[in-house]
């Protein structure tokens, strides 16, 4: 119990740093841009086909539940609710997680152990600017525009859905999403996702920098940047859920 | 004793490392216990220590990635711990540091390892001067033909050599060097310490070398220091130190 309270603590000051490295210069925005492109553009394709299959299987399984009440009409509504509030966000967050967290924890933990981090103080550069910074902006900016990409495609795979078995017209389809859907529903969600992108970029940034035990510890560090930063995005899915519930901006 | 930019007169103009009373511990662990050293312009000096004696510490110290508990370090007139971060990259430029595992910067190819710390402290020269600057340096190491490729389709040795090349970019006044042959087979060792002496005669740096490899020892040291319980035990030219009748030392050269 010791260590986690210690643990928690690490991260806040480790956090804390974030703030106030972030707005003092030199601004490195080649590696910033450098780390947006890697981060944005190389999970593209996963989160788009995840995003796809989950609309996919989504609308599939829901449309029984639904026809069974005579509610079939209803399916595009329901469907879209339940991706753009919760799924598309979470698991865009969720794969992220997963492929961008582990592998900063990784990359950074072995610089750390290969004392490239050193390497770089020594040449006249700030390793927490240079790497924590960029990396941890790169995710919080990145994140909410896959979530956005995940709601389209996981919306259109929601319309091949309720094509495979019943038949909705493509315009019937997204007049009843978009009559469905409202800002409440829309800007929550994406906000969330700007605070899953923090959490995931400065846990695999903090596990990484604070690597240590050789090549063990890299592993180590990949491995419980992905536990930590998922169990995270949960949490501030709870979190998120209950303000919106609070403030009734659904 | 400071003058009045605050830099620490050193008392022989030609001695650009001087370390008094340093002292670092690690919990219980004292690593450096008291430890003295000077280094004169152009010497190179070796310090042998058993491992954990606290050698990379001491070098560390050096270079301001550690900081000491107590004692004062003065490199060219500057007392490291007392540096801000602008001063201690104005140091590092002028005293180089060359990593037990190389350091090179996996992600980016060997042009961009070298010119990385150009950039970085801000050397403003043309993409021309850069180039140029850069297959300098990979000539006198012999690796001119490796500058579009990964760290990782290079050998051990080639490794050691675009490190060292990358030290030698800002052409220091000091090398510091953690433990240059370790790891490298015995003939690859003997050809990397002997171009740390060419590359010393070449442009008169001055170096610290961190070593158990006695081969690299007898090669490069014009001075051998024995750090030994966080000390500076003995001192002494290779030849000296090996017929020293004193076990500690003795043990390190049977």
């Amino acid at each position: 119990m010791k260590k986690l309270f210690i643990e928690i603590g690490l991260i806040a000051r480790f956090t804390g740093r974030f703030f106030t490295e972030l707005f003092k210069p030199r601004f490195e925005f080649n590696e910033f841009l450098r780390q947006c492109f890697y981060i944005g553009n190389k999970s593209l394709p996963l989160v788009a086909i995840t995003a796809f299959i989950m609309g996919l299987v989504i609308t599939i399984q829901s449309r029984p539940t639904l026809v069974e009440f005579g509610a079939e009409a209803w399916l595009p509504k329901m469907v879209s609710v339940s991706l753009v509030r919760e799924i598309a966000p979470v698991i865009t967050a969720l794969i992220c997680a997963g492929k961008i967290g582990s592998g900063i924890g990784a990359e950074l933990g072995s610089m750390k152990v290969t004392e490239q981090i050193d390497a770089m103080d020594v040449s006249g550069t700030n390793p927490y600017k240079f790497l924590v910074v960029t990396r941890v902006m790169g995710t919080t900016l990145m994140i909410p525009l896959l979530a956005v990409l995940a709601d389209t495609v996981s919306l259109y795979g929601g319309y091949l859905g309720a094509n495979i078995r019943g038949v909705v017209s493509w315009d019937l389809y997204w007049n009843q999403v978009f009559d469905t859907l409202v800002y409440g529903d829309v800007m929550p969600s994406i906000i969330k996702t700007f605070f899953f992108g923090f959490a995931i970029g400065i846990i695999g940034c903090y596990k990484g920098f604070n690597s240590n035990k050789g090549t063990e510890g890299v592993g180590q560090s990949a491995n419980s940047a992905v536990v930590i930063s998922s169990l995270l995005v949960f949490i501030i899915d709870l979190i998120a859920v209950q303000i919106t519930d609070i403030f009734n901006l659904n | 004793m400071k003058d009045q930019k605050g830099h620490i007169a050193t008392q022989d103009p030609e001695t650009v490392i001087s370390i008094r009373n340093l002292y670092k511990a690690f919990g219980d662990n004292k690593v450096l216990n008291g430890f003295n050293f000077d280094l004169k312009k152009g010497e190179n000096v070796v310090v042998l220590g058993k491992s954990g004696s606290g050698k990379s510490v001491l070098i560390k110290c050096i270079i301001g990635l550690i900081q000491p508990d107590k004692g004062t370090i003065n490199v060219l007139g500057d007392n490291v711990p007392d540096l801000n971060t602008t001063q201690l990259d104005e140091m590092r430029v002028k005293v180089g540091f060359l990593f037990q595992s190389n350091a090179l910067y996996d992600s980016m190819t060997v042009r961009e390892n070298l010119e990385f710390p150009l950039r970085r402290h801000w050397i403003h020269t043309s993409k021309e001067e850069v180039n140029e600057l850069v297959m300098e340096v990979l000539r006198n190491v012999g690796l001119p033909h490796t500058v579009d490729m990964m760290p990782s389709e290079l050998s051990g040795g080639m490794r050691k050599r675009i490190a060292l090349a990358r030290t030698l970019i800002l052409k220091p006044e000091i090398i510091l060097y953690d433990e240059p042959t370790t790891g490298l087979d015995p003939i690859t060792g003997k050809e990397i310490s002997n171009l740390m002496v060419d590359m010393q005669k070449k442009y008169n740096i001055s170096s610290i070398i961190i070593s158990h490899d006695l081969n690299c020892v007898k090669i490069t040291a014009n001075r051998v220091v024995m750090l030994i319980d966080g000390t500076c035990y003995a001192t002494g030219t290779y030849e000296e130190l090996e017929r020293a009748t004193d076990s500690k030392v003795k043990q390190f050269f049977e």
